[in-house]
C-alpha cells in the first residue's frame, strides 16, 4: 500500500517526501480545492519547485482539484486542469462531473483519481467515473466499513484508497452542506467547512464561548482545552441531555487496521491534514512509513508499536483517536 | 419562458408506521400534487414498507392520476442496498430518482430524475446527465436563484428542473446513526427509535437555539425552507416542477397553500401568513439568496409582520 501525504505548503511537501511518502497532494491556492485555507496552498512557482523536488527523490505529485464549479466560476476550474496538465502532475484528483469530462476529453492522458468529495461509497458509482472517465483510483468516503471496503475493492477495477489518519469527517464527503446551512460557505462551494471568517469567541461567564455563523458550537469551561469549532464536533443539547451529539473532537486512526486494510486489496492509505504544520506533516509520516513497511514484511505479527500510537496521539485533534466507521461499533 | 411549475411531493423522509405511511398517502391521492416521490430514501433498515408495498402505492396513486416516481437511497454501502436498487432500477414501468451515483450508473441510457444528493453544479454536468438518460434534475439545495438562472439559460433542450421549496433540508448523510446515539444505542441495535420521531429529532444548541433535525442517518436543519414567497422569480426562470417534503402533520394544508398561490388564487405573502403556523420551528430561505441556509431574508420577515 502506497502511502499519500499532505502538503499544504513548500514545507511540509518536503517533510512528507522525506519522511517516506510515495505520493504527496497539493492544491492551487484559490477555491478550486478543499482545503482553501488563508496562507495554504500552492502559487507556480512553489508548485513547480514542489513538484521538481518530489521528482527528484521518487515521490509522485497528486493535484487536489475537488470542489464543485458553479457556472459563474467555471473557468477557474478550466485554467486549473489546464495547469494540471502542464505541470505533468502524477494524477488530478477531482470531484465534480464537469471537471472529469472537462480533463479527460481535454487531456486523455493525465490520470484521474475521482475524490473523496465525489461521495463514491459503492461499486456501481465507481463504474460510473471509470467507464465515463476513466478514473484509475478512488478514494472512498469515511463511511464503510472494513468488510464493505473490501466488498468494493474485490467488485471494482479502479484502486481503492482509503484515509488512514487525521481529522475524521462523520458525513459522507460531498454531501454534507451543514458548513453552508450555518456559514454560506461549504466544502463543495467554497473549498472549506466551519470556515474560520465565520468563527467568533467570546469569553462569557459561563465559560469560552465558540460560535460558527452566530451559532454556539460549543462552551469552555475553566480548565477545558479549546478548540477549533468545526460544526458537527461541538456539544449540543438533545432530549435534555448535553453531549458531543455528532462526533467528539476526535482523529481517525487506523493504524491497527493496517493488515485487514491490506489483505482487503486497498492501494493507498490518505493522510489527511493539508492544514496541518510541517512538523506534523513529517511526524505522521515518519510513523506511518514504519507501520507500513511492518505490515508489508511480516503482516501475520503486525502490531502498532506503542510508540507509533504514542506520536500519533500527540498530534491529534481533541488528543485522542477513534477507528470511525472502520469499526461498526462507532456506528 | 415564464411558466406554471407543477406541484411535487417529495419521498417521506422519516420513518412513519406502514399504517400512517398509507394514510397519508391515501390522503395525497386526493390532493393537487401532479407527481409523488415513493420509497425509502435514507436508512435501509426502515423496512416496514417492503418494495412490494411501495409498488402497490404506486399503483394506486397512478389511477389517481399522479405521476409516480420512485426514489432511492442516498447512501448505498451494503449488497443487499443494491440488490433492492436494481430492482427499482429495473422496473420498466415507474421513472426513477437516483440519489447516488450507483443509481445513476444503473439507470444509464433510460430516463431518469437526478435527486439532490446528486451534485449538479454546473452546465457542463447537467449536460453530460443528459447525454446519459436524465429527464429531470432536482436543484442542489445549497445554490443560489443566481447559479439556477444561469444553470437555466444553459440548459439542454428537454430537461426539465425541480426546485425544493418546502420543507425541512436535508443536509448530511453518515455511516452513523444520530436518532441511535442520541439514546446511547449502537446502529446495530437501534430499536427503531426515528419511529418516535415523525419530523425528526431536534438538536439545539446550548443556548436552546433549535439548530438541527436528527432523522436517523441524516441531518437536516430544524428551520423549514420555505420558498413561496419565490414562486414567482421561479416562474421567470422556467422552473418546471416544485417539490414540498412531507411533514407528519397538514401537509394537506401546505400543498393546499402552494397549489393555490401557484394557480393565483392566493397571494404569496397570504400563503406565507398561513404556513407560519404550519412550521415547526420556523422558516428559512438564505440558500435561495446566497447567504447561509438558516437564515430567513427581510423580504419574508416583512411578510409575517403585514407590511
Amino acid at each position: 500500500m502506497d502511502l499519500v501525504c499532505p502538503a499544504g505548503n513548500l514545507p511540509s511537501l518536503k517533510a512528507a517526501v522525506d519522511n517516506g511518502a510515495n505520493a504527496v497532494y497539493f492544491g492551487f491556492r484559490d477555491d478550486t480545492n478543499a482545503r482553501h485555507f488563508a496562507g495554504l496552498n500552492f502559487g507556480p512557482a512553489k508548485m513547480a519547485e514542489g513538484v521538481r523536488y518530489a521528482r527528484q527523490h521518487g515521490v509522485k505529485v497528486f493535484l487536489a482539484l475537488n470542489t464543485y464549479p458553479q457556472p459563474n466560476g467555471w473557468s477557474r476550474w478550466q485554467t486549473a486542469v489546464d495547469q494540471a496538465a502542464d505541470l505533468v502532475v502524477d494524477a488530478m484528483i477531482a470531484a465534480d462531473i464537469g471537471v472529469l469530462d472537462y480533463a479527460s476529453n481535454r487531456y486523455p492522458e493525465l490520470n484521474l483519481h475521482l475524490s473523496v468529495q465525489g461521495s463514491a461509497t459503492n461499486y456501481e458509482a465507481l463504474r460510473f467515473y471509470r467507464e465515463r472517465f476513466g478514473i484509475r483510483r478512488a478514494v472512498l468516503p469515511r463511511v464503510l466499513s472494513l468488510s464493505q471496503i473490501e466488498h468494493v475493492v474485490s467488485n471494482s477495477s479502479v484502486e481503492v484508497e482509503v484515509f488512514g489518519f487525521g481529522s475524521l469527517c462523520v458525513m459522507v464527503e460531498g454531501r454534507c452542506i451543514l458548513s453552508s446551512y450555518a456559514t454560506g460557505l461549504s466544502p463543495n462551494t467554497f473549498g472549506a467547512c466551519s470556515p474560520a471568517s465565520h468563527v467568533e469567541w467570546r469569553e462569557t461567564e459561563e465559560g469560552l464561548q465558540t460560535r460558527l455563523g452566530g451559532v454556539l458550537i460549543e462552551t469552555y469551561r475553566k480548565g477545558e482545552n479549546a478548540g477549533y469549532p468545526t460544526l458537527c464536533k461541538g456539544r449540543f443539547c438533545v432530549a435534555g441531555n448535553t453531549f458531543h451529539a455528532i462526533e467528539e473532537p476526535t482523529s481517525l486512526n487506523t493504524l491497527e487496521l493496517l493488515p485487514d486494510l491490506q489483505k482487503a486489496g486497498v492501494s493507498a492509505i490518505k493522510i489527511e491534514g493539508r492544514q496541518r504544520s510541517p512538523v506534523y506533516v513529517a511526524q505522521v509520516t515518519r510513523v506511518w512509513r514504519a507501520a507500513l513497511d511492518a505490515c508489508r514484511r511480516d503482516p501475520e505479527n503486525y502490531r502498532p508499536q506503542a510508540n507509533w500510537m504514542a506520536e500519533l496521539g500527540k498530534v491529534s485533534e481533541g488528543t485522542q483517536t477513534t477507528l470511525g466507521a472502520y469499526s461498526r461499533p462507532w456506528q | 419562458m415564464s411558466n406554471t411549475p407543477r406541484l411535487s411531493l417529495g419521498p417521506i423522509l422519516y420513518y412513519w408506521s406502514r399504517d400512517d405511511v398509507l394514510e397519508f398517502y391515501r390522503q395525497i391521492a386526493d390532493s393537487p400534487v401532479d407527481i409523488v416521490y415513493l420509497g425509502e430514501t435514507v436508512c435501509s433498515k426502515r423496512t416496514l414498507m417492503r418494495t412490494d408495498d411501495w409498488f402497490r402505492l404506486a399503483e394506486l396513486l397512478t389511477a389517481a392520476g399522479k405521476e409516480v416516481v420512485l426514489s432511492t437511497l442516498a447512501l448505498l454501502e451494503a449488497e443487499s442496498e443494491l440488490k433492492r436498487l436494481r430492482r427499482l432500477c429495473g422496473n420498466a414501468q415507474y421513472l426513477v430518482e437516483a440519489n447516488d451515483m450507483g443509481a445513476v450508473q444503473l439507470m444509464r441510457g433510460r430516463p431518469f430524475v437526478a435527486g439532490h444528493s446528486v451534485n449538479i453544479y454546473n452546465e457542463r454536468t447537467l449536460k453530460l446527465l443528459a447525454e446519459e438518460g436524465l429527464k429531470r434534475w432536482v436543484f442542489p439545495l445549497e445554490l443560489s436563484a443566481g447559479t439556477l438562472a444561469d444553470m437555466q439559460s444553459a440548459r439542454p433542450a428537454g430537461i426539465e428542473t425541480e426546485v425544493f421549496v418546502y420543507g425541512r433540508l436535508p443536509l448530511a448523510y453518515s455511516a452513523r446513526c444520530f436518532t441511535a446515539r442520541a439514546h446511547n444505542l449502537p446502529k446495530d441495535d437501534c430499536q427503531y427509535r426515528c419511529l418516535d420521531y415523525p419530523d425528526g429529532l431536534i438538536l439545539s444548541a446550548q443556548d436552546d437555539t433549535r439548530f438541527l433535525s436528527l432523522n436517523g442517518i441524516q441531518t437536516q436543519s430544524a428551520q423549514t425552507c420555505n420558498l413561496i414567497l419565490e414562486l414567482d422569480p421561479m416562474r421567470e426562470l422556467g422552473v418546471d416542477v416544485v417539490r414540498i417534503s412531507p411533514q407528519s402533520r397538514r401537509s394537506d394544508a401546505v400543498i393546499d397553500i402552494f397549489h393555490r398561490c401557484i394557480e393565483g388564487e392566493m397571494e404569496a405573502e397570504e400563503g406565507m401568513r398561513r404556513l407560519e403556523r404550519l412550521m415547526p420551528v420556523g422558516a428559512c430561505n438564505g440558500y435561495w439568496h446566497g447567504e447561509a441556509g438558516m437564515l430567513a431574508t427581510q423580504n419574508q420577515a416583512r411578510a409575517l409582520s403585514g407590511e
